[in-house]
């Protein structure tokens, strides 16, 4: 048999978590115009600020369809998106206020138990404090007390408009305005809901704040909107994972994630992405269209990203850092994996602005079947960035011979004081790999899920431990039936 | 009944016929070793039976404690108590040495029907296995051969053999790389392995590793048959003549 042929079939297995939740809807009709927005924005009673804000960003994003700016750039291939032909907000039906988990709908708690991730488990063993969006609104949030004597606020963003206007105002926008790009402007109409964590001076958030993300009303788009913002001296760490159900029309996801981090402040956030990729011909699947940025507004401040992107048809995203306070970090860890026919745009910018400014690029790009992976990289050293220094590296790894990985590094440096290292490598797994395992008693299976762990390592180990062994399964899932 | 017994065993590779009727029995107990030429077949002789799947069977047999080795994958071999040494150790890059010995480890067990080792139960045994190899602990959080040196990576096969235990045991050139003190380190771990359940198959180019790990066998494959056996003398008689005295000998005669 050939190495080939031994290597080729990672892929079998059907999407695990397909499945839909029955449960009332209250949603808008298909399209989008200006009493789209009014509409989102009445249901959700926000106050005047908001509206104005939605209606700009809406404008901008109309003049941009217009002139048909929508970004074609990446290397990805999907057919033209409808924007008129999609339903911009579905919510759960309203029930009287929830006090406890008791009082969600079960089935809503059901289809958290089916992901493995029930909610009062994972407040008891984890530690882990869940704002558990379900479709478009939150429909729980826990451990709220114990983060609000410390006075963090870790609530949808519905809820921080509602309560916390002035700071939802101070920032929204300020990271990735809503001219930043085509789906950003988007975003920034229709968003339904999202995350909004606020880490006041000085505190250190004593728990993994996590929110879990599933798409499940039919035809739905999901627009989330998540702002973090650390004060001086303030730490978090944010994890966000999502599974989403077998669904035959290509679903919309055009997120924004907006970190800003004052003097001193590090904001950790971890993402383990998995929604529904489509079948073995490419057919459904989510298009993963985000925008997240985080501004390391202070100095000595810290963001760091980590990765690891196993679902969507198609994922176009670039976590990225402006690094401009003195001596500010930035860290981008990635593990993107495509499989099928699945394709991925994937990367980073770095922005350097302020002196001894420092960034780390660590991207694995897995590629197997038909899998498309591309990293996409900007670093851009500024001029008054004396002494700034980055270090990427870009590792692709292949399974099979018809799938691609691409790597488009972008490098622009205006400080001659500045230091860059870059390396790339692309490998394939060897059959003398599979061989040399299988010769120790381990499965062929099992063997690619190791040699594929090992590869991805780097990545993982950034990971909060919990999180970590739940990608490496994902992975091995996301793989299984690839290697013959 | 023989532990390994082949029979005609035919084999080829990208269309190229590397074994050419090889028979062979092997006894529990028993050291043999295969020496020949190179491109002769003797590390394809190996490599067919630790199952490597890019070759491609084309005729005979191979019974191995009475059961049809050429239908297992080379996991189930591995697992059914086939070891082998290789001649390149593969590098695995990111999975440490102790944990990938573990996974080894408990897939061997597993299929056995026994209870899988904890790390508690597992870093004794393999920190014994070292000790006998002269390899420092640190190399179990190494990852897998990564920057090891060629001796390194040769012993550490052999500590991957003592932790495993396995019931025939191929060594694939094992002496190829070593200077003189590395050889007797190995030579010692594979001798202190030897036993009556136990059966060794040392694939070598060379005399030298014989005078450390003394053979009951000696077999010359050339050209895919194996062309002269005898006892342990036979390896200094080709020492002296090299193996062009092997040649001439018809493959008719078998």
């Amino acid at each position: 048999m050939s190495t080939i042929n031994q290597i080729e079939d990672l892929t079998k297995q059907e999407y695990k978590w397909g499945f839909v939740t029955e449960v009332e809807e209250d949603r808008l009709a298909k399209g989008l115009d200006e009493n789209t927005i009014r509409a989102i924005s009445a249901k959700k009673n926000e106050p005047e600020f908001m509206l104005e804000w939605r209606l700009k960003a809406f404008r901008y994003w109309a003049s941009q369809e217009k002139s048909q700016a929508e970004p074609t750039w990446a290397n990805v291939k999907y057919p033209a998106i409808d924007y008129q032909d999609i339903v911009y907000y579905s919510a759960p039906k309203k029930k009287p206020e929830l006090k406890s988990l008791d009082e969600v709908d079960p089935e809503i708690l059901r289809t958290y138990e089916k992901l493995g991730i029930p909610l009062l488990e994972q407040q008891r063993l984890a530690g882990v404090a869940v704002d558990a969006v379900f479709d478009s609104v939150s429909v729980a949030t826990t451990f709220k007390d114990k983060l609000s004597k410390l006075g963090v606020i870790f609530c949808s963003f519905s809820e921080a408009v509602q309560n916390h206007p002035d700071l939802v105002k101070k920032y929204l926008g300020t990271v990735v305005p809503y001219t930043d790009n085509f789906f950003a402007a988007l975003n920034a109409a229709v968003f339904s809901d999202g995350s909004f964590v606020f880490v006041p001076k000085g505190v250190r958030c004593p728990m993994e704040l996590s929110t879990y993300f599933r798409i499940n009303a039919a035809e739905t788009g999901q627009f989330e909107r998540t702002l973090i913002v650390a004060e001086e001296g303030a730490y978090v760490s944010y994890l966000e994972g999502c599974t989403a159900p077998i669904r035959d029309e290509n679903q919309l996801h055009a997120a924004v994630v907006e970190l800003v981090a004052l003097d001193d402040a590090t904001i950790k956030y971890s993402t383990v992405q998995n929604w529904y990729p489509g079948d073995k011909e490419g057919k459904g699947g989510i298009y993963n269209f985000v925008t997240k940025r985080g501004k390391c507004a202070g100095k000595n401040s810290k963001i760091s990203w980590t990765q690891v992107e196993t679902g969507s048809s198609i994922t176009w995203k670039y976590p990225s850092c402006i690094l401009q306070g003195d001596n500010s970090i930035g860290e981008f860890y990635s593990v993107a994996l495509t499989n099928n026919r699945q394709q991925a745009d994937t990367g980073t910018k770095m922005i350097h602005l302020g002196k001894n400014t420092r960034s780390t690029i660590v991207s694995k790009g897995i590629s197997a079947g038909y899998g498309q992976n591309t990293y996409r990289g900007m670093v851009k050293i500024q001029k008054g960035a004396t002494g700034a220094r980055n270090y990427t590296q870009c590792d692709s790894l292949l399974i099979g011979d018809k799938c691609g990985a691409h790597t488009f590094p972008y490098i622009e440096v205006k400080n001659a004081s500045s230091s860059m290292e870059h390396e790339a490598s692309t490998s394939k797994i060897g059959e003398d790999q599979i061989f040399y395992l299988q010769q120790r008693g381990i499965s062929k299976e099992e063997a690619v899920s190791m040699i594929i762990n090992g590869f991805c390592k780097q990545v993982f180990r950034e990971l909060p431990m919990e999180f970590a062994v739940e990608a490496q399964k994902l992975l091995g899932i996301s793989l299984e039936g690839s290697v013959g | 009944m023989s532990m390994l017994q082949i029979k005609n065993l035919r084999a080829k590779i990208d269309n190229n016929e590397i074994l050419k009727g090889i028979n062979l029995t092997v006894n529990a107990g028993e050291v043999h070793s295969i020496m020949g030429p190179n491109g002769s077949g003797k590390s394809t002789l190996a490599q067919v039976l630790a199952r490597r799947e890019s070759y491609e069977i084309t005729g005979g047999e191979v019974l191995y404690n009475g059961k049809d080795l050429l239908a297992m994958k080379p996991e189930e071999a591995a697992c059914e108590g086939v070891f082998m040494a290789f001649q390149y150790p593969v590098e695995i890059p990111g999975i440490s040495n102790a944990y990938f010995l573990r996974a080894a480890v408990n897939a061997v067990r597993k299929y056995r029907g026994q209870d899988e080792l904890d790390a508690m139960d597992f870093l004794p045994l393999v920190k014994e296995k070292m000790r006998l190899l002269e390899m420092d602990e640190r190399f179990l959080n190494r990852p897998v051969n990564e920057g090891f040196s060629g001796g390194e990576k040769k012993r550490n096969e052999i500590v991957q053999m003592a932790v495993l235990e396995p019931k025939l045991a191929l060594l694939d050139e094992t002496d190829s790389g070593l200077d003189i003190d590395a050889l007797k380190i190995v030579a010692k771990g594979v001798n202190s392995m030897r036993g009556k359940d136990r059966a060794i198959l040392l694939v070598t180019h060379y005399q030298r590793l014989l005078d450390h790990i003394v053979p009951d066998f000696v077999h010359v494959l050339v050209n895919g048959r194996i062309a002269k056996s005898g006892g342990p003398e036979l390896a200094l008689e080709l020492e002296q003549k090299g193996y062009s005295w092997t040649e001439p000998e018809p493959a008719g005669v078998r």
